[in-house]
């Protein structure tokens, strides 16, 4: 039973496989150059369970590997590491989860659940809020008015939201308390020059590049276009993110309470992440699509479109709430927009949101561990 | 689909580094090329798949290349390892071409970079291929189709139509169904004969079927076999080629440089008597790996043991196959199926002759044995740190070194001496005429990158005019 074919395996098979590939790589090291995970695999003369998940974490599945590879399959030796690395990815994630019986959540958290999860929620605003008071709720309310505060008072919104994202942020604090000292590393080197550098590769996506010439995804020929949707998809996301903490500021220090006008900070920084929160999770679906069935495990191919769903569907209807804030429709897009941002918190922890933070760690790691003497061997 | 009443400029017979540098240079010459690889899509590219680096002459440092490698040095080296068996004018030929070529290489989509871990040494020496040699395969296969070169798998050559000096058409199969294809050059770039082991049989006796293929198998040397029947100029000899041990558990064909022992420097190597045979510390084992595969070869069954004890576990490249593990001698022995009174005699005696020195495995250290035949010269140690690991070792033959003749414009040389007017060869299948026999790290793509170009070159001389 090799990770290289699609059948599902028991995890310490999985490990055990994981290990037989290692051990070709590490006799092997021609892909060197193509990422982070290579040098750090050949500083290893064996491979424990603990290394195959750091290593597995530092893979960014983009595919240069298994082309250049002597020994893929139909090769004997069926090494596909990126399928592999992708599959213990999805092991990490369940063992980290917190709490811990929510971690078999990544098995069935796909598409399907994203958009239930939204709309039941959505629902439950639509409703409380159409036979709650119908008549405000359908009405028109002028931005001078207050907009959607007429229908849902800020600090309730805040409230609701605030206390699950707060909860989101403990769950995966949880995953990193436990998987840094895991990986055998001191809380106190997180935050030391290595973090900057790990920061530095993660903004980049310095190791999502094939060793400079694009990665071979989603076919053999090299393109950066993974990388390029990814830049559109996470700094859409940072700037949907700062537009919200600046109107946090507003709201509480200044005193100037939303909805603000088209030409104002929280507005600009939210309408070009909106952007980019479309053309990226579109992009990244559509690549994800035509890619090479070799390059990942597809059972998990729900967990990374049910995120990216989430994120395009949040944009869509907060550029809808928007434009027609000033409308009857309101009341229906700001509970269909609040729907889809409660179940992108909900799920947070426990789907393809979390895999920044452990790629985060994995490479703070490297530059942790890049420091250090290798145990010097004989010229091979 | 394959237009079989078009005359090609050039056919290239091959698919791996020397007949893709044929058929790129040729078709920028403007040439039509039509490429027959015998191999599935998933295989292509010979041996080459499995290499990793060029060996390059220069002056002064290269981007990737650190201080220098001159020509003279080179040659030397070469001189040394080939005892003499090298045509001087055809190997200064490759020794040039390596200083000037990384850039047509760059302009198809290779790449380079440092030195892997574990391969410092070669950082002078050695430009070593982003991703290895499929990588680089891969990157020529795209510039080829980008070029309009008509490549096809699977397509076995199965008869070459010669007459008196001059290539007229070639014979077949694709597809299960025959064709013929006519061409104003040829250049036959498709390799040596390891993966044929009825021809290794002929050539080492029965002692062949002990050893393992390291290299792809679809070498199996037939047009090599039909152009010597049809009057190409024979060079070097059967038993001549790229010998290594490798490990026995390897598979028969296509390991590849994972299946490599690097413990052999470290230990000793005994063969199923339990008796050692060689000085296992002549050298850097990257200088001698290469004697190591006829060593073993000569030896009852063809199979040794490397065996080494807890002290130098760690000091080595891992090797793919983890060791076989016992916690004394005489445990090993069985588990190795040897004789466990022969191997505490050969162990003892070995001990008893290991003089104190200090041990350095990165130079070449005064730990030597004394009194003792053979002597071991470098990194003599006393075996005795339980656990105790075993390696088994056979031959693994990565290529052949018998060939045609060719001359300094890589066309094949007929047995009178004179050249062919429209046949070209290159890579493995001339190899022997640089490589007479021994090993050089990263000489087999030199040799191929240089005639492999030359060869398209000339090719498209001789069609465009």
């Amino acid at each position: 039973m090799y990770a290289a074919d699609e059948k599902p395996m028991p995890l310490d098979a999985l490990i055990e496989d994981a290990q037989r590939v290692l051990r070709v790589c590490n006799a092997c090291r021609y892909c060197e150059g193509f990422c982070a995970m290579f040098p750090a695999m050949a500083r290893r003369l064996e491979f424990t369970e603990n290394d195959i998940h750091y290593l597995g974490n530092l893979c960014h599945n983009c595919g240069s590997c298994l082309y250049a590879c002597q020994f893929s399959p139909p090769h004997e030796f069926q090494v596909n590491v990126p399928r592999l690395m992708a599959r213990v990815r999805g092991e990490t994630y369940r063992r980290y989860a917190w709490p811990g019986f929510l971690g078999k959540l990544y098995d069935n958290n796909g598409v399907a659940v994203s958009l239930i999860s939204a709309f039941s929620i959505a629902l439950l605003f639509w409703i409380a809020g159409a036979l709650g008071n119908p008549d405000r709720f359908f009405a028109a309310h002028s931005v001078e008015q207050g907009s959607f505060y007429a229908l849902m008072p800020h600090n309730l919104m805040a409230g609701m939201f605030g206390a699950v994202f707060a909860f989101a942020m403990v769950a995966l604090f949880m995953g990193f308390i436990r998987f840094w000292p895991y990986m055998g590393e001191e809380l106190a080197d997180f935050v030391k020059k290595p973090l900057a550098e790990g920061l530095h590769d993660a903004f980049t996506l310095k190791n999502l590049g094939g060793g400079g010439e694009g990665c071979t995804y989603p076919t053999e020929q090299k393109s950066f276009a993974r990388r390029i949707f990814h830049h559109f998809t996470f700094y859409g996301f940072l700037l949907c993110l700062a537009a919200t903490s600046v109107a946090t500021v507003y709201h509480y220090v200044l005193d100037y309470p939303a909805p603000y006008p088209y030409i104002s900070l929280p507005k600009l920084l939210g309408t070009l992440g909106g952007i980019g929160l479309l053309i990226g999770p579109a992009g990244l679906l559509w690549i994800k699509a035509k890619r090479d069935p070799d390059l990942a495990y597809r059972s998990q191919d729900g967990m990374d479109a049910g995120l990216l769903v989430l994120l395009f569907m949040i944009s869509l209807t907060g550029l809808g709430l928007m434009i027609w804030r000033e409308t009857g429709a309101m009341g229906t897009w700001l509970a269909v927009h609040l729907g889809f941002v409660l179940a992108l918190f909900l799920t947070m922890p426990y789907g393809k949101f979390v895999h920044g933070m452990y790629r985060l760690m994995a490479l703070v790691r490297y530059h942790l561990e890049r420091r250090r003497p290798v145990p010097g061997i004989a010229p091979e | 689909m394959l237009d079989t009443s078009k005359t090609w400029d050039l056919l290239v017979v091959g698919g791996g580094n020397a007949a893709l540098c044929a058929a790129l240079m040729a078709r920028e010459a403007g040439c039509s090329v039509i490429l027959l690889e015998g191999a599935p899509k998933h295989f292509r590219g010979g041996n080459s798949r499995h290499t990793r680096n060029l060996r390059c002459m220069h002056e002064e440092p290269q981007d990737i290349l650190t201080g220098a490698y001159p020509e003279e040095e080179y040659w030397q080296d070469l001189l040394k390892v080939t005892g003499g068996l090298t045509s001087e004018k055809l190997a200064r030929i490759v020794l040039h071409h390596t200083s000037s070529c990384r850039p047509w290489m760059m302009k198809h989509g290779v790449r380079f970079q440092p030195p892997l871990g574990g391969t410092l040494h070669l950082s002078r020496t050695n430009a070593f291929f982003l991703g290895g040699g499929k990588a680089l395969v891969n990157a020529y296969y795209d510039s080829a189709e980008r070029l309009g070169v008509e490549v096809h798998y699977e397509a076995q050559v199965t008869d070459i139509e010669i007459e008196g000096d001059s290539f007229k058409s070639a014979t077949f199969t694709l597809g299960g169904e025959t064709h013929q294809v006519r061409a104003k050059a040829v250049v036959i770039a498709c390799g040596g004969f390891q993966a044929n082991l009825e021809w290794l049989e002929e050539a080492w006796g029965p002692a062949a079927k002990n050893f393992l293929v390291r290299g792809t198998p679809y070498n199996r040397g037939d047009i090599l076999k039909l152009l010597l029947a049809k009057g190409a100029k024979q060079i070097s000899d059967p038993l001549q080629g790229h010998c290594v041990a490798i490990d026995a558990r390897s598979p028969k064909y296509d390991g590849g440089i994972i299946t490599r022992v690097d413990a052999v420097s470290l230990g000793i190597v005994v063969n199923k008597n339990a008796e050692r045979f060689y000085d296992e510390g002549e050298d850097f084992w990257p200088k001698r790996y290469a004697i190591w595969g006829r060593l073993v070869a000569g030896q009852p069954d063809q199979i040794g043991y490397s065996i080494v004890d807890a002290k130098v576990m760690g000091k080595f490249m891992p090797p793919v196959y983890p060791p076989i593990r016992a916690s004394s001698l005489r445990e090993l022995a069985a588990k190795l199926e040897l004789n466990p009174d022969a191997l505490e005699k050969t162990v003892r005696e070995f001990n008893a002759a290991v003089r104190t020195g200090t041990f350095d495995h990165t130079i070449q250290d005064d730990c030597v044995t004394e009194g003792i035949t053979p002597a071991k010269t470098h990194w003599a140690q006393k075996i005795d740190t339980a656990p105790y690991f075993g390696y088994p070792l056979r031959p693994g033959i990565t290529f052949t070194y018998l060939g045609v003749t060719v001359d300094d414009k890589s066309r094949m040389i007929l047995q009178d001496d004179k050249p062919c007017k429209n046949i070209f060869a290159a890579g493995e299948i001339m190899a022997g005429n640089v490589l007479g026999k021994g090993y050089l790290a990263g000489i087999g793509m030199s040799i191929g990158t240089t005639f492999g170009r030359i060869a398209g070159e000339e090719a498209a001389k001789h069609v465009r005019g």
